[in-house]
């Protein structure tokens, strides 16, 4: 049955598989350097949470294969409609980090120039961007564009009724859409087994008529791979395609969140074994390809770029009040117009 | 001229716009093969086929969520809700996402969108189809909210609509959808924003919008009777409202009734009765009354006619303004014995 993800998560680093290649050791390569660099930004804006820079951090840490290996299989071209866990892959695909930390740091909503960036903004309500993504999808080709669109969501995110209609939308319009589940075990306290009942979270696609796959979220080699396919077949006009990352959190849901009130040290310590930077730089170093020189000047290319973020976000840049009301409306209304008058007299009275 | 109905103007309206403009798309429940279930979408998918006019599964979230992808990729998506009441699972999508996307973009990313919502009652339908939903639109910044009650401003507020670079939530009075204007297509009238007077009087000023229109001309025409010259004033448009046109009007009579069909507390009438009393206080004779369905979830066909605003509770509001003839306790009688009836 084509439609039938494979009966466990496809894996690659440690183990060859009959239906997915290795990637080339260059594309792993740059994975680690993505994987390294995003892992020191995602510790740097944990730190900023401490410091009160940032007003809340939804850390990746743990999933950083499918951070980077969905900002690695889409093209520059392609839309990413990314959830506030995904700041690592919006680094990833080359957005200006502080950018990236502007919805958190309270400054506005979203700090990068969404169409540009082909990136919509970090999407807060659960599941509610991967009808956008549908949609977006479907417009493209109707334009003629091999335009595809990638949505990333979490496992908790598959039991809202949003991510049902967009399987529905997307596969009724055959719309070239890769809906990539992150599953890290977790929505918030929830645990997989109390949001879903079955075989997997891939499984959801067989009913819709969307092709479906599982994979090793912690193995960067399979991800790429199986993503890489996904976007292939969306691209060539097959319709969606749904993959389920098996994959872990590291760190709490965000810095405000006390983990320890519903998973065990244990559990925990069995995910550190299988963390993804350290599968990938294992794979990469007995197959030759990343030696120490090369590691060490990753590792530093990462501390300058956490450098950077960090200085860039000492400075604490204006707002604007008017802004409030630039960009309710094309134009304003007529009573945007004497409310940002009485705006102007509060800010003149200061 | 001839006579069109309300729906065949919203018809025209659309069907001048898909010719017009390649990125206009109609998409809904049932709107292509059958036309919508009023009809207003009828033929489009037969002249211009799948791509511009076209049925989605049966998910109002999923349908305006799709919309906004849609918008973000350059068309301008109008959408039908099949009725009010089932246009609520799409709620958040309408309010967190149709909404707010030119904010959280800082106005790089507007989404050209009309939802279509036939809305309101009297049409004798079962629960779920008679709905006021005005003021959960009206109350979220980032939506056009318009109700147009004749066919040529239906016609003319439509491509408008569409036109917009902003949502539009497009309030179609189903019980209007039949009645018809002896009006030559395609026509411009007032731009949405403004409101018009729909008749002239110098006594007291009704204003509506939608459904209560044609209830505050029938009202005035009865107060003519008991020697009253009532004007009425079309709001047309809620979201922006015209408090110029609305407060020249009662600054003109110095007494004014607020007339919506929705539940009074909290809705659109208290909207512009507070926003009428902030700017003509000085020229109020009386207070700024509202005429309003009850506070209670839209009745049955049988008892629809006692929630529903009718010429005499009008009428009865017009009374209570002749306050200078009135002692303040008759007032509050009058207010009291209105509460007793509820
Ligand atoms: C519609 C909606 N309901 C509730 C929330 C609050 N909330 C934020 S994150 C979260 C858990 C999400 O879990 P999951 O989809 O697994 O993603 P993860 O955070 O693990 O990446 C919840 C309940 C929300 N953001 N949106």
């Amino acid at each position: 049955m084509e439609w039938l993800p494979s009966s466990s998560p496809v894996r690659l680093l440690e183990q060859p598989d009959p239906d997915y290649a290795l990637p080339e050791a260059s594309r792993l390569l740059a994975a680690y350097r993505a994987m390294v660099i995003g892992r020191r930004f995602d510790a740097q804006a944990t730190t900023l949470t401490k410091q009160g820079r940032l007003a809340v951090y939804p850390s990746s840490r743990g999933q950083e294969a499918c951070q980077v290996g969905a900002a690695l299989s889409i093209g520059a071209d392609d839309w990413l409609f990314p959830t506030y866990r995904d700041s690592v892959s919006l680094v990833s695909r080359g957005i200006d980090p502080v950018e990236v930390l502007t919805l958190l740091r309270g400054d506005w909503h979203c700090g990068y120039d969404v169409p540009s960036a082909r990136t919509a903004p970090q999407c807060t309500p659960l599941a509610t961007q991967t009808l956008h993504a549908v949609g977006l999808a479907h417009g493209e080709s109707r334009k003629g564009n091999d335009t595809v669109a990638m949505a990333l969501l979490g496992d908790g995110a598959t039991s809202e009724g949003d991510f049902h209609e967009a399987l529905n939308f997307a596969a009724v319009f055959r719309a070239p859409v890769v809906f990539f589940v992150q599953n890290n075990g977790y929505a918030i306290s929830a645990p997989l087994a109390k949001q879903s009942a079955a075989p997997s979270l891939a499984h959801k696609g067989i009913g819709y008529g969307v092709r479906s796959e599982q994979v090793d979220g912690n193995d960067a080699a399979a991800i790429l791979s199986v993503l890489d396919s996904a976007v292939a077949h969306a691209r060539a006009g097959n319709g969606p395609f749904l993959v389920e990352a098996h994959t872990y959190r590291m760190e709490p849901h965000t810095n405000a969140d006390d983990a320890a009130r519903y998973r065990s040290p244990e559990e925990v310590e069995h995910w550190q074994q299988r963390d993804p930077i350290s599968l990938l730089e294992r794979h990469l170093r007995a197959g030759g390809h990343l030696d120490d020189a090369t590691a060490e000047r990753i590792a530093g290319e990462a501390e300058e770029f956490a450098a950077r973020v960090r200085t860039r976000m000492q400075e604490e840049p204006p707002v604007d009040p008017e802004d409030l009301f630039r960009h309710v409306y094309a134009e304003p209304t007529p009573q945007l117009v004497e409310q940002l008058a009485q705006l102007r007299t509060e800010q003149e009275a200061l | 001229m001839a006579p069109t109905s309300m729906a065949q103007a919203l018809n025209a309206a659309l069907r001048d716009a898909i010719a017009e403009d390649e990125r206009v798309v109609v998409f809904g429940e049932d709107v292509g093969r059958l036309g919508g279930v009023f009809r207003v979408t009828d033929g489009l998918q037969a002249s211009f086929g799948e791509d511009r006019c076209f049925d989605t599964p049966l998910a109002e979230s999923g349908i305006a969520g799709f919309a906004v992808g849609m918008a973000m990729a350059g068309f301008r998506p109008v959408v039908e809700m099949q009725f009010d009441a089932f246009a609520f699972p799409a709620f958040e999508q309408v309010v967190s996402h149709i909404a707010k996307m030119r904010n959280r973009t800082r106005g790089a990313v507007g989404l050209p969108i009309v939802i279509r919502v036939p809305f309101a009652g009297g049409i004798g339908g079962v629960e779920h189809h008679c709905d006021s939903s005005e003021a959960y639109y009206a109350h979220t910044p980032g939506l056009k909210v318009v109700a147009p009650a004749t066919a040529a401003d239906a016609y003319s507020m439509l491509r408008e609509a569409i036109d917009d670079p902003d949502p539009v939530v497009f309030l179609e009075t189903k019980k209007l959808y039949w009645s018809k204007q002896d009006i030559e297509l395609p026509t411009t009238t007032e731009p949405i924003g403004r409101a018009t007077i729909r008749r002239p009087g110098r006594d007291a000023t009704l204003i509506a919008y939608g459904p209560t229109v044609p209830l505050a001309v029938a009202a005035a025409e009865a107060a003519e009777e008991e020697g009253w010259d009532v004007q009425v004033v079309d709001a047309r448009s809620l979201v922006p409202f015209d408090d110029e046109t609305i407060a020249e009007a009662v600054r003109g009579t110095g007494r004014c009734v607020v007339l919506q069909e929705a539940p009074g507390f909290a809705g659109v009438a208290a909207e512009i009765a507070a926003r009428v009393q902030e700017r003509c206080f000085h020229s109020l004779a009386a207070p700024v009354l509202r005429v309003a369905g009850f506070d209670v979830p839209y009745p049955p066909p049988k008892l629809e006619h006692v929630h529903l605003p009718g010429v005499d509770r009008v009428l009865d509001a017009l009374a209570r303004l002749q306050w200078d003839d009135q002692p303040d306790a008759k007032w509050l009688d009058g207010v009291r014995s209105q509460e007793d009836a509820a």
